[in-house]
C-alpha cells in the first residue's frame, strides 16, 4: 500500500517511529498531485521546495526528540482563505492576486507547531461565496468521481484534493455548509466544529457570525485528530471560545451509540431532493437504529426559513467584511492614471477585482443593511436566527443528536447553476441552521445515489460544544457501513 | 465674502441652542483593538499591525483598560452605565480608515444620560449629556501637491496609520438652548471643564494642539419669541478652547446674517480657521450618509459587573469643581483669586506645592507671580515649567526660616529654572545665604555708618525714619545677603536709639 | 411588481463603491429582485418578541489586557501597498470632507 493510501493516523504512527520521513511522505503526495493536479486542479500555490523544507524541518525536530503530537509530518493542505506567512493567500480573488501575509492564522500557526506539513493552498469560490468553486477567480476545481461535476463548495478543492489522495487532510471554511457539503459530494468527512471552537483569527472573513474553521479527511478519526490539533481558546479571536476542546478524538475511537437517542429533522427530506439522496439517507437512519440508537422525528419548522435569513445575514456582514479591499493599503490597484480620485479608482478596482457572485453579496447586504429596509430584512433575519436556536435548544432537550441528508442532491454538473444563484443557494438548505445556530455538524459518507453512483453525505447535529457528538456518531455509521462495503467509500470511486 | 451680523444685533434678534460633540483620545498603552503603541509622533506606519491596517484575517479584540476608562468618564459625568451593550460597525469608505467601517457604538452606549455642571460668571448652568461612547481613530493624510496642501486641488495624499485604532471616547451633549449671550462662554466652559475631568480621572492627556481633545460644535439660531429650532451646522477642526469660543460667536454671526436676509441655513459641516477665526462649509455630500451600523460580529457585547462599576463609583477621584470648591474654602481665597487661578492652570500646582509643605498663600504667590510671569514671558505652559511644587514648597520653607529673603528666593527659583540644580543646591553654588552672623553684620554696619555720617547724626538726633538708607547701604554693601529687620535692629542699637 | 428598481441597484452598487456599467445593472437588477423576493419570506416567522441575535452564542465582556505587543516593521506593513512615499502609503487624491 502506497504511503497516499493511508491514513493520517496510519502516516503519523509510521514517522513517530522513524519507518518513514516526513519528507517521504510529503514527496510522495507532492508526486501524486503532480499526476493528477491537471485534471482535478485543486491547489492555486504548490510550492515544491517550501514543502520539502517543512519536513525536513519537522524530521529534524523529531530526530531532536521534541513531542509533536500523533499527526507531525502528516501532509495537509489548506483552503487558501487562511493567511500562510510563506505562501500567497487570495482567497481565490483577483483582487488579492499575489498577496502574501506577513501573518499566519491561528489555524495555520498551530498545525505548524504540530508538525504539520503544507502541500499548498487549495481553491474555492472567491471569498468562499458559492457552494461549487466555480466562483473562483482562478479556475475550476473538478470532482474525482467524475470530472464534469463540481467538488462542492465553498471549500471545493480541499474536498477534491482529500478525495484525490492528493492529501490525507486539509482544512477548510464552513460559513452556511461550505466544509459539510463538498465532502457529501466527495465522499470524505468535514466537520463543522461548534462556532468559537476553532479560531478565526487569519481567515479572511465572509461572514464572522457564521465563518468556521475545521477539517477534512477521508475517514473520522482523522478528522478529530486534525480538528483537535488546531481548536482550543485563542486570545486573538474575541469569539473563540474559553473552554476545554471536546475529546473529539476519543469519542471518534469510542464508536458505540448505544442508547443514543437520535432526531429525525422531518423538515429535511421530501419534494426537492433526490430519490437516490433520500434512499441512503433512509437507511442510514435505520442502520442508526439497527446500532442500538432510539430514533425519533423531530419538527423544527423554522429550519425552512433558514435559507433566506442566512441569505440576509451573511451578505450583510460580506458586504462590511469586504468593504476593506479598497486598491489602498495591499492588492489590486486599478485605474490609478494620476487624474481620478481615490473614490474613483476604489470603484474601478472593486468592479475588476470581485467576480459576480461576491457583487451580488455586497449589494445584497448593503441593501438589507439600509436605513428603510434594516428591520424588514437583517433585523428580521436575526430575529429568525434566535427562533432556529431555540428550536435546536429544544430538540437537543429530546435527543443527542440530530440527523438530515446533507445536500438535497449530489455533485451536480459544472455550469448548471453557475448562472441560477437561486439554485445554487439550495444546497446549502440542510446545512445552514446549525451555522445560524452555532452548533457543531458532521458530514460522513453514506453511500452511493442509485442514478448517478455519485457519493451522498449523512449530517450529524449537535448542541454546542458537542462536537463529540459528531465523531461519536460518525464513527459508529462509518465502522458499520465500511464493514458492509468492504472498506470506504472512496474505493468506488473511478482511477484518476 | 461671508456677510456677519454683529454679535450683539445677532444675538437681539436671534437665541442660539448649541451642540457639542467631544472627541478624546484615551490614554492607553496599547490600541482599542490591537496591541500595538499610542505614542504620539512616531515615525509613520511604524506603530501598526494586521489588526489596525484591515489585513485580510485580522481581528479585533477590545482593550479592558479602554472600557474600563470609557466607564470613569460617564460615572464623572453622571450618566447611568448600560447593562448590556455592543459595538456596531459604522460602513463608510475612507481612505484614512483601513476597514472602510468604524468600529463605534450606535444605539446602545456605554453610557448615557448624564450632565455637567458648568460655572459661568458665578452662575451654574447644567449641561445634560447623551450618551458617552467609545470607538476608534483614523489614521492621518497628507495632501501633497496642489497650491494650499489642503484636500482640495491636492494631487494625491500619503497615509500614515499609527493613529488608526487609537481608542477614542465621543461625549454628546444633548442640544443646550437658554445660553443666550453666553453661548460662546458656556461652550468653552463646558470643554474647560471636561478637559479637567479627563485630567483628573487621568483617561487622557487632553492636549488639543496634538489632537487628543477635539470638539465640534454644533450651534443653530431661532427667533427671539420662537420656539421651533432652526436648522443647525457642525463646526469641526475646533482646535483649542478659544477656538470653541471664537467658532460658537462666529457661526452666530454668520447665521443670524442670512436668516436675517430671509435665507436658509444649510445643515452642513464646516470648517473653522484658527487664522480669520471663522468657518466655510466643509464639501457639501452628493447623497446623504447612509451607514448601514449593525452590531459588530466580531466583538462580544459588555455587560460591565455591576458590583465593579459601583467601585469604580466610590474610588472615583474628587472631581475638579468639588476640589475648587474645597481648596478655595481651605485657603481661604476670594472668589476672584480661584477664577484667575483655575484661568491659568495653577490650582493643581498650588495644591501639590502646599501638599508640599507650603503654606497657601505663598504657593499661590510664587504660581500666579514670578513663575506666571516667566511662564508668559517664555511662552510656555505654567505645568510645563522646569521646576517641581516640592522645589517651590522648599523654597517657601528657606523664607520662612529666615535663610534667603523673597529677593534671594527669586534668584533661587532663576537657578533652578535656569537648570542650576535643587534649590539648596542653587543657594550653594550661587552663595545666597543670608548672612545670619552678627559679627560679620556688625562689621558691614560700622563700615556703613562711617560712610553715612550725616545719616547715622540724623538718626542720632531723633528722625529715625532716615535709618532706611543706611539699611539700605547694608543689604547694599552685602549684596543682598543681610537680613534686613536685623540691620535695622542692629543699626538703632548703636546709634542708641531707641523706638 | 418587482422589489427592487434599477435605480437602487445603481445606488448600491455606488454606496458598495463598485463601478458597474449599465449592462451589468441591468442583470444585476434582475437577480437581485429575484433573491429579495425569495429572501423576504422571513417576514413569515412571527418574531415580534423575539430579541435578535447578532451572534451565534452569547459571550459577554471578552477583552485583553492593555499591554504593549510588537507591531509590523514598515516594511512589511507597506510590503503589500500598491504604491509608497516616505514610508506612507500613496493614494489617489481624496475627495469628500477632512476627516
Amino acid at each position: 500500500m502506497s504511503l497516499i493510501n493511508k491514513t493520517a493516523a496510519q502516516l503519523g504512527e509510521l514517522i513517530a517511529k522513524g519507518e518513514v520521513s516526513a519528507v517521504e511522505v510529503a514527496e510522495a503526495h507532492l508526486d501524486r498531485m503532480a499526476e493528477v493536479e491537471p485534471k482535478i486542479q485543486a491547489f492555486l500555490h504548490v510550492d515544491r521546495e517550501i514543502t520539502l523544507d517543512q519536513a525536513r524541518a519537522v524530521d529534524a525536530r523529531l530526530r531532536a526528540g521534541e513531542q509533536l503530537g500523533p499527526l507531525a509530518g502528516v501532509p495537509i493542505a489548506h483552503k487558501d482563505i487562511f493567511t500562510t506567512n510563506d505562501m500567497p493567500t487570495t482567497a481565490a480573488s483577483k483582487i488579492l492576486e499575489g498577496w502574501r501575509p506577513p501573518f499566519d492564522a491561528t489555524v495555520t500557526r498551530r498545525l505548524r507547531e504540530a508538525g504539520l506539513v503544507i502541500l499548498g493552498k487549495t481553491n474555492l469560490d472567491e471569498f468562499a461565496m458559492g457552494s461549487s468553486t466555480e466562483n473562483s477567480a482562478y479556475q475550476v476545481t473538478r470532482n474525482p468521481w467524475d470530472l464534469s461535476r463540481i467538488p462542492g463548495g465553498s471549500s471545493g478543492g480541499s474536498s477534491a484534493a482529500v478525495a484525490a489522495y492528493e492529501a490525507p487532510l486539509s482544512t477548510g471554511t464552513d460559513t452556511g455548509g461550505s466544509i459539510r457539503q463538498p465532502a457529501a459530494v466527495t465522499g470524505i468527512v468535514g466537520m463543522k466544529p461548534t462556532y468559537g471552537g476553532s479560531s478565526r483569527f487569519g481567515l479572511i472573513a465572509f461572514a464572522s457570525s457564521l465563518d468556521t474553521p475545521g477539517p477534512f479527511a477521508r475517514n473520522v478519526l482523522d478528522a478529530a485528530l486534525l480538528q483537535e490539533a488546531f481548536s482550543g481558546h485563542d486570545p486573538l479571536d474575541s469569539t473563540s471560545i474559553d473552554a476545554p476542546v471536546p475529546s473529539v478524538v476519543e469519542a471518534a475511537r469510542n464508536a458505540d451509540i448505544a442508547g443514543m437517542r437520535i432526531g429525525v429533522v422531518k423538515e429535511f427530506g421530501g419534494e426537492g431532493y433526490q430519490p437516490g439522496v433520500l434512499a441512503r439517507y433512509n437507511e442510514a437512519v435505520q442502520l442508526l437504529e439497527s446500532l442500538g440508537a432510539k430514533v425519533v422525528e423531530i419538527s423544527c419548522p423554522s429550519f425552512a426559513t433558514a435559507l433566506p435569513a442566512y441569505y440576509l445575514i451573511a451578505p450583510s456582514e460580506c458586504s462590511s467584511n469586504l468593504a476593506r479591499f479598497d486598491a489602498m493599503r495591499y492588492g489590486l490597484r486599478v485605474g490609478d492614471d494620476g487624474t481620478r480620485s481615490a473614490e474613483e479608482v476604489m470603484a474601478l478596482t472593486r468592479a475588476a477585482g470581485f467576480g459576480p457572485e461576491v457583487k451580488r453579496r455586497i449589494m445584497l447586504g448593503t441593501y438589507a443593511l439600509s436605513s428603510g429596509y434594516y428591520d424588514a430584512y437583517y433585523g428580521q433575519a436575526q430575529k429568525v436566527r434566535t427562533v432556529i436556536s431555540r428550536e435546536f435548544e429544544a430538540a437537543f432537550h429530546q435527543v443527542d443528536v440530530l440527523v438530515s441528508p446533507t445536500t438535497p442532491t449530489t455533485a451536480f454538473p459544472i455550469g448548471e447553476r453557475a448562472d441560477d444563484p437561486m439554485a445554487m443557494y439550495l444546497a446549502d438548505l440542510c446545512t445552514i441552521p446549525s451555522n445560524l445556530a452555532g452548533n457543531a455538524a458532521i458530514s460522513v459518507p453514506c453511500g452511493l445515489a442509485d442514478e448517478d453512483g455519485l457519493p451522498v453525505g449523512l449530517q450529524i447535529m449537535a448542541p454546542v460544544l458537542g462536537d463529540d457528538r459528531c465523531y461519536r456518531v460518525g464513527a459508529a455509521v462509518e465502522k458499520a457501513l465500511e464493514s458492509r462495503w468492504g472498506g470506504p467509500l472512496l474505493k468506488e470511486a473511478p482511477a484518476l | 465674502m461671508t456677510t456677519m451680523m454683529a454679535y450683539d444685533e445677532a444675538l437681539d434678534r436671534f437665541e442660539p441652542v448649541l451642540g457639542l460633540e467631544t472627541h478624546v483620545e484615551l490614554g492607553t498603552a496599547s490600541k482599542m483593538f490591537c496591541g500595538c503603541r499610542t505614542t504620539f509622533g512616531a515615525p509613520p506606519n511604524t506603530q501598526v499591525c494586521p489588526t489596525c491596517l484591515a489585513l485580510p484575517g485580522s481581528l479585533p479584540v477590545a482593550n479592558a483598560q479602554a472600557i474600563e476608562s470609557t466607564i470613569r468618564i460617564g460615572l464623572a459625568l453622571n450618566c447611568s452605565i448600560a447593562e448590556w451593550c455592543r459595538f456596531a460597525r459604522k460602513n463608510y469608505f475612507y481612505p484614512d480608515m483601513p476597514k472602510n467601517y468604524q468600529i463605534s457604538q450606535y444605539d446602545e452606549p456605554l453610557c448615557f444620560d448624564g450632565y455637567l455642571d458648568v460655572e459661568i460668571d458665578g452662575e451654574t448652568v447644567r449641561i445634560e449629556i447623551e450618551r458617552v461612547h467609545l470607538e476608534e481613530d483614523t489614521g492621518k493624510s497628507t495632501h501633497v501637491g496642489g497650491a494650499t496642501g489642503r484636500i482640495q486641488g491636492a494631487d494625491y495624499s500619503i497615509v500614515d496609520y499609527n493613529r488608526a485604532g487609537i481608542p477614542l471616547v465621543e461625549i454628546v451633549t444633548k442640544p443646550i438652548p437658554g445660553t443666550d449671550r453666553l453661548a460662546p462662554e458656556v461652550a468653552k466652559a463646558y470643554v474647560t471643564e471636561l478637559r479637567e475631568i479627563m485630567r483628573s480621572l487621568g483617561v487622557s492627556d487632553v492636549r488639543m494642539e496634538e489632537g487628543s481633545l477635539r470638539c465640534d460644535v454644533n450651534v443653530s439660531l431661532m427667533p427671539r419669541g420662537s420656539s421651533e429650532w432652526g436648522t443647525r451646522t457642525e463646526t469641526k477642526n475646533v482646535n483649542s478652547l478659544r477656538s470653541v469660543e471664537r467658532a460658537v460667536r462666529s457661526e452666530i454671526e454668520r447665521q443670524a446674517a442670512i436668516l436675517a436676509d430671509g435665507g436658509r441655513i444649510l445643515q452642513e459641516t464646516r470648517h473653522f480657521h484658527e487664522d480669520t477665526g471663522t468657518t466655510t462649509s466643509g464639501r457639501s455630500k452628493e447623497e446623504a450618509q447612509d451607514y448601514r451600523y449593525f452590531p459588530e460580529p466580531d466583538l462580544v457585547p459588555i455587560a460591565p459587573d455591576t458590583a465593579w462599576v459601583a467601585e469604580l463609583k466610590a474610588t472615583l477621584p474628587e472631581l475638579p469643581s468639588v476640589k475648587r470648591k474645597r481648596l478655595q474654602a481651605e485657603w481661604g481665597l476670594s472668589d476672584l483669586d480661584m477664577q484667575a487661578m483655575h484661568n491659568a492652570d495653577a490650582i493643581d500646582l498650588v495644591e501639590a506645592t502646599v501638599t508640599a509643605g507650603a503654606p497657601a498663600a505663598d504657593a499661590r504667590k510664587w504660581w500666579m507671580g514670578e513663575l506666571a510671569r516667566r511662564a508668559n514671558e517664555t511662552g510656555v505652559a505654567l505645568a510645563d515649567l522646569p521646576i517641581t511644587p516640592a522645589q517651590i514648597a522648599r523654597v517657601t520653607e528657606l523664607v520662612a526660616s529666615g535663610a534667603l529673603n523673597d529677593k534671594l528666593a527669586r534668584e533661587v527659583l532663576e537657578g533652578v529654572l535656569a537648570g542650576e540644580g535643587t534649590p539648596d543646591e542653587v543657594v550653594e553654588k550661587r552663595g545666597l545665604q543670608i548672612v545670619n552672623d552678627e559679627g560679620e553684620l556688625a562689621a558691614i554696619i560700622d563700615e556703613v555708618l562711617a560712610g553715612n555720617a550725616d545719616a547715622a547724626e540724623k538718626v542720632r538726633s531723633g528722625k529715625i525714619a532716615a535709618v532706611g538708607a543706611l539699611v539700605g547701604g547694608v543689604m547694599k554693601a552685602s549684596r543682598g545677603k543681610a537680613d534686613a529687620a536685623r540691620a535695622r535692629v542692629l543699626i538703632l542699637e548703636k546709634l542708641g536709639v531707641s523706638e | 411588481m418587482s422589489a427592487i428598481t434599477r435605480d437602487e441597484v445603481a445606488h448600491l452598487a455606488r454606496l458598495s463603491r463598485l463601478a458597474l456599467n449599465d449592462d451589468e445593472l441591468d442583470h444585476y437588477a434582475t437577480q437581485l429582485d429575484a433573491i429579495i423576493e425569495s429572501v423576504a419570506k422571513v417576514a413569515e416567522v412571527a418574531a415580534e418578541d423575539v430579541p435578535p441575535s447578532s451572534h451565534a452564542l452569547p459571550l459577554t465582556n471578552v477583552f485583553r489586557a492593555d499591554e504593549v505587543r510588537p507591531s509590523l516593521t514598515p516594511e512589511q506593513a507597506l510590503s503589500g501597498a500598491p504604491a509608497v512615499e516616505d514610508d506612507r502609503f500613496r493614494v489617489p487624491r481624496i475627495l469628500g470632507e477632512e476627516a
